[in-house]
Formats: structure tokens, C-alpha cells, sequence
């Protein structure tokens, strides 16, 4: 096992960890705001990326149609919400949950009858050799992969806590009832926390399309991907999702590398079992998901 | 495209109401996956089972054994992908529709579903599925019969290739769904009997995003070529990493990426990769003495103009239909009669091989039905 080895496991998982990463952010999101699990999450990710596969074939260059793609698809986030999730506020959990699975499976059949079920390629945003990383191979879309993620967390943060709109949105997902008697229209929160991870999922789709290229059924398992991180993250926290994405990345490519690769998918499924298992016994320093 | 298969199908649904048909149409059943996962295989099969129906009633249908013209009567169902609904096909088939033989199903997983019922039945079917076990063994599978090239048989193919070329330490990728796992087990055994070593051998799933962990292990171990069995996008993912990682050393991939929508995903990086394959790909460069060539060359032409760029799944259909199509012709509508005539047929000259039935094999082809082909320039060469 050579220092390159590991330098490339890294670097690989880091570039899928960042993806994980946006996803995990919008699960985290949409739900300490609305307190739905959105397992329709992953679709808007594939949404992201096909909507970047057809501008980029229509000659679209690269910035526009990303944008594009973000923005369509996070007003179709806060549509679903709005038209679908937001009536059924007093409804239970379940219930809830069930709803943005049917969503998903819907997306996904419409998608299927929209982009048929072949693989669209996508071009890089920037052609160009892959770059050596201390001695480890990183493809150029992957740069900017790591770059869109470090620019929608510091979007975030800033949002977060140096505007109104964002100190509006932390006050509900604290106690909505507070929130809602200090003036917070609640309801208008949930609908920007749903757009805002739509757009989240749209460009980790958009920005990964490239290298995976864009499917109808593409959404599931980065979905399932990026809910494993943002739980790993306690799903309340947007620092520690953004963790949990690289950190599930990291520890699938190396197990990938220096264990088993017939394993890879079943080390996100045994590290969620391990965090819950830890939740149920105590044993985590953190909390998962507080009891409701 | 789809008007002339709209038209096809308005063709069939009026002529089966035209009243004042002299003979009694002979009843051909047919299973397809037109949606669903299948559906990029399936569509293909469907158009060219609609193609051979439409050719076949414009000559005045199927001579039979009573001297006579039959038209042929072509009954097709989407199983969507689905064993339930395949078996469900099969029954009303059967059962309802009363067909004398059924050609598909198009995955192998529906094949095998619906093996139970057209046995029991006893009604031929020609499946249009890769896997070996549907015709094997072949005294337990009766009613049973494949037109598309075993695993084993593609596999060889390459192994004999890389044998010949001297590259005898090889790493292996495959995917970890059946196709890939399938592939594995016939690439061990084929190794071992021919003397290759297997020094790397990596799983990837169908919807993983990227492959150079595993390559990275690949290239530790350093084969002198490296064989990736998979289909596209994770085979064309596998093919992009392979060159951004800057490996040299030759790779192979299965028949599986014998469609152009591999080479235009791996985007350049596909340029000199190599895969065993039927010959319908590279028809226009087979020696002329090829039996295959003229029958390549008819079908390639006819598909096209009707439908887009050929491929070798709409082969398998074409084989099973021809092949229902001759028994038809000797026995009529006779279920057994079919049978025996479809174990029968030597010599036959289809898209994948030249078919060569007999009671101990229901697939009925060889070594030659296969070849390697090489891309280059973004087209299929037949490899040197």
C-alpha cells in the first residue's frame, strides 16, 4: 500500500464526499425547518442533472445552463411543498414521509417518460488533462465539484447568520411557535427551506453530471447516499452534514480501495446502523434526530 | 421512425379485422420488455419482430404444410421487466390467445420466470435472454430454446484472443448485478483452463459514480491488461477513469458496450478498447466468404432504414422469429410439430451465428458466432 494509493482513495472520496455533502445539507435543511424526512431529496439531484444534460446538448454553455438547472429546479422544490407537503402539516409523520417517497417515485416515472432511460453525457465545465494531486490523479470537473460545494456552504453560512431572512429561517427551525409570535411568517420559512434544498440538490446533480453522466434513476441511491451523511450529522446540524457527506466519501473509497470493492455500497448502510444503534444506546456525543 | 411503426401496427390491428382472409392465420406469441430497465433492449426486438411480420404478410404469409399461405398472426406484450407480468404474458398468451410458439422474453430474469409455464404448457419458446441456464440442461428444458451467443461462449472468445496475444496476467472489473457476476464465473473458469492468471479482480455497482478506488487496486497489481465487464454508464465511467488515471496497458470490455452510447459517453477515453461480440457490429468488414455476411448486411439495411442504427439485440429477435417462422412453415400450427422442427434446424444462417440445433443444445451455437472488435475513431473495427 503506497502513500499514492491512499492519496488517490482520498481525493476520489473527497470529490463523491462533496456531493454527499450538498445532498446530506438538503436533507438537513428541509428538514429542521419543516420536520419532513424529504426522501424525495435524491430526485431533485437527478432533475439537476438532466436538466444540465438537455441545455448543455441545446449548445447552453456551462454557467447559464447550471444556473438554470439550480433555479428550475428549486422553484419546483418549493412548488412540490407548497402544493403537496404544506397542506398536510397536521397530518402524521408517516404519513408525511410516505407522501415524499410517492413524490419520488413519481419524479423518477415522469423523468423516465421525459429522458427515456438512456445514459445523457454532459460535457466538463472546463476540458482539460486530469491534474496530479500528490501523485494522485483529479479530474478537472472535480475541482469544480469541491468548488460548488464550498461555495453554496459559504452561501449558507453567510445566509444563515449575517441576514434577516436567514436568522428567520433559525428561529423556526428553534421553536416554531416562538418564531411565529415574534412576527416569522412560518409558513413562507418552509417553502424557502424546500427551495433552498431543491437548489442544493439540483447542483450537486448538475455539478456531478459530468463525471456520472445524468439518468432517470440516478436520484435513489445518492439520495440514500446523502441521508446516511446528513444522519451521521445528527440531521440538525448543516457543519456537521457537510462533515458526515466528506467523512461517508472518504470511508467508502478506502474501504473501497483497502478492503473490498464488493462491499462499497454496504458501508453507508452499516455506518447508518452503527449511528443508530449508538443513538439507541446512549454511546453517541451527539444526538440523532431528538425524539418527537 | 414512429410513424412507420405506428403504421405497422395499424397494418396488424386492420388485418385483423379484415373478414375475407382465405387461411387461417398461424398465431405467433411474443414477449418484450418495451419499458422498464429492459426498454433499450426490448424496444429494438419488438420493432424488428413487427419488421419480419410486415415482410412475411406483404410476400403473402407462410407457405405451411398443406402447400397453402398463411398470414402471420404476431400477438406482442410488454412485461415491463417484470417476471410477474412476463409469466402474466405468457399465461394469456397461452391461454387466451392461443399461440402456436412464443419468441422473448428480452432479460434473462424473465426467461426464467415464465420457463415453468411454457413447459408445463408445452409451447416452444425462443428466448431472446443471454443466460445459459434457460436452455440448460437442455433434456429438462424441452420446450426451451435461445438465440442470443452464452456467456461462456463470449467469454471464451476473449480469453482465446488474450491468450493469443501473449497478455496472460489480467486484472478484472466486473458489475455487481447478475450480467457481471455471471461474467466472473465464466471468465474464472475460462482463465484457469487456458492457463491466464487473474492477479486483481473489483466489484462496482451499476449506479456507482466512480471507479478509481477499484482501478487504483487494478493498477497496483499491475496486469498487463485489463478486462472490465459491465454495461454503460458505470462501463463508460470505468473506461473515462482507466484514462484519467493514465493506465496504458490494453483493456477489454464484455459485449455489453456494444452500442455507440458507450463510446459517446466515455468521451474519447473508449478509443482502442476491445470486446468480444456477434458480428453484426463490423458486417460491412467480414471476409466475403462469411456465411453471415449477406444476412448481416440485409438485416443492418432493412433496420435501419426503418427504425436507426442497429443492434444486436434486435439480432435476437430477429433469429427467434425467423427461426418460429421456418417451424411455423413445416409444422403449421401443430405445438409439437413446432417443437421438433425448431430442434430440427441446422445450418441456419441468423444474426447471431449460424444455428446448429440438436435434442442436447437449444442454443446451438459456437465459437464463430462471435468476434473481437476494436474501437477506432470513435468506430467498430474488427480487432487484428
Amino acid at each position: 500500500m503506497t502513500a499514492e494509493q491512499i492519496a488517490q482513495y482520498l481525493i476520489s472520496g473527497a470529490v463523491v464526499g462533496g456531493i454527499y455533502a450538498l445532498i446530506a445539507l438538503g436533507f438537513v435543511i428541509a428538514f429542521g425547518i419543516t420536520r419532513i424526512v424529504n426522501f424525495a431529496q435524491g430526485e431533485f439531484v437527478m432533475l439537476g442533472a438532466l436538466a444540465m444534460a438537455t441545455l448543455s446538448a441545446r449548445g447552453v454553455r456551462a454557467p447559464v445552463a447550471f444556473a438554470c438547472s439550480v433555479v428550475s429546479v428549486a422553484a419546483f422544490g418549493a412548488l412540490l411543498y407548497r402544493g403537496a407537503l404544506q397542506p398536510l402539516t397536521r397530518a402524521p409523520a408517516l404519513a408525511v414521509l410516505i407522501l415524499t417517497i410517492g413524490a419520488s417515485i413519481t419524479i423518477r416515472g415522469v423523468a423516465l417518460i421525459l429522458w427515456g432511460t438512456d445514459p445523457l453525457a454532459v460535457p466538463a465545465f472546463a476540458a482539460g488533462p486530469p491534474v496530479l494531486v500528490a501523485g494522485a490523479v483529479m479530474v478537472r470537473q472535480g475541482f469544480w465539484v469541491l468548488g460548488v460545494a464550498a461555495a453554496s456552504f459559504v452561501a449558507l453560512w453567510w445566509f444563515f447568520t449575517r441576514t434577516y431572512s436567514g436568522a428567520a429561517v433559525q428561529a423556526c427551525a428553534v421553536n416554531p411557535l416562538a418564531a411565529r409570535l415574534m412576527g416569522i411568517r412560518v409558513d413562507r420559512v418552509g417553502v424557502l427551506a424546500w427551495l433552498l434544498a431543491a437548489g442544493l440538490g439540483a447542483a450537486a446533480g448538475a455539478v456531478i453530471s459530468p463525471i456520472t453522466y445524468a439518468t432517470y434513476d440516478m436520484g435513489l441511491m445518492l439520495g440514500l447516499k446523502g441521508f446516511v451523511a446528513a444522519v451521521l450529522g445528527g440531521l440538525v446540524s448543516p457543519p456537521a452534514a457537510i462533515a458526515g457527506g466528506f467523512l461517508l466519501g472518504v470511508v467508502e473509497s478506502l474501504a473501497a480501495g483497502l478492503v473490498s470493492s464488493a462491499y462499497k455500497d454496504a458501508v453507508a448502510f452499516v455506518v447508518l446502523v452503527l449511528v443508530c444503534l449508538a443513538q439507541v444506546l446512549g454511546a453517541l456525543p451527539w444526538r440523532v434526530v431528538e425524539e418527537g | 421512425m414512429h410513424v412507420i411503426s405506428a403504421l405497422l401496427v395499424a397494418l396488424v390491428v386492420v388485418g385483423a379485422y379484415l373478414p375475407a382472409v382465405a387461411q387461417e392465420p398461424y398465431r405467433l406469441g411474443a414477449i418484450f420488455s418495451i419499458t422498464g430497465p429492459g426498454s433499450s433492449l426490448g424496444i429494438p426486438e419488438r420493432d424488428t419482430a413487427l419488421m419480419i411480420e410486415a415482410d412475411v404478410n406483404a410476400r403473402g404469409g407462410i407457405k405451411g404444410p398443406d402447400g397453402r399461405l398463411h398470414p402471420l398472426k404476431l400477438v406482442i406484450y410488454d412485461d415491463a421487466s417484470d417476471e410477474t407480468k412476463a409469466v402474466l404474458a405468457a399465461k394469456k398468451l397461452i391461454d387466451e390467445d392461443k399461440v402456436t410458439a412464443i419468441v422473448g422474453t428480452t432479460l434473462s430474469g424473465t426467461s426464467l420466470a415464465i420457463l415453468d409455464t411454457v413447459q408445463r404448457a408445452e409451447v416452444p419458446l425462443i428466448s431472446c435472454a443471454a443466460a445459459a441456464k434457460i436452455v440448460e440442461p437442455a433434456a429438462e428444458r424441452r420446450w426451451v430454446f435461445k438465440t442470443p451467443q452464452s456467456d461462456h461462449l463470449i467469454v471464451g472468445v476473449l480469453v482465446d484472443y488474450l491468450k493469443a496475444k501473449g497478455l496472460t496476467k489480467v486484472g478484472w472489473l466486473n458489475v455487481d448485478y447478475a450480467f457481471g457476476q455471471l461474467g466472473w464465473i465464466e471468465f474464472e473458469k475460462a482463465t484457469a483452463a487456458a492457463g491466464l492468471s487473474v492477479v486483481a479482480n473489483e466489484k462496482f455497482g451499476q449506479k456507482d459514480v466512480d471507479m478509481t478506488a477499484q482501478l487504483t487496486r487494478v493498477k497496483a497489481a499491475s496486469p498487463q491488461a485489463v478486462v472490465v465487464w459491465s454495461i454503460p454508464p458505470s462501463a463508460s465511467i470505468a473506461t473515462k477513469n482507466y484514462a484519467d488515471l493514465g493506465l496504458r496497458m490494453p483493456m477489454f470490455q464484455s459485449h455489453g458496450v456494444g452500442n455507440k452510447k458507450y463510446i459517446e459517453l466515455a468521451s474519447g477515453a473508449a478509443e482502442g478498447v476491445r470486446f468480444p461480440a456477434g458480428k453484426l457490429l463490423v458486417a460491412e468488414q467480414l471476409a466475403d466468404n462469411d456465411a453471415q455476411k449477406p444476412v448481416l448486411l440485409a438485416y443492418a439495411r432493412d433496420f435501419e432504414t426503418r427504425y436507426g442504427p442497429r443492434n444486436t439485440f434486435g439480432g435476437h429477435a430477429w433469429d427467434a422469429v425467423q427461426l418460429a417462422v421456418r417451424a411455423l412453415g413445416k409444422a403449421g400450427s401443430d405445438r409439437g410439430g413446432v417443437r421438433a422442427a425448431i430442434e430440427g434446424t441446422r445450418n441456419f444462417v441468423g444474426i447471431s451465428g449460424v444455428f446448429d440445433f440438436s435434442p442436447s443444445d437449444h442454443n446451438g451455437l459456437d465459437r464463430r458466432a462471435a468476434t473481437m472488435i476494436q474501437i477506432v475513431d470513435g468506430q467498430w473495427k474488427l480487432a487484428r
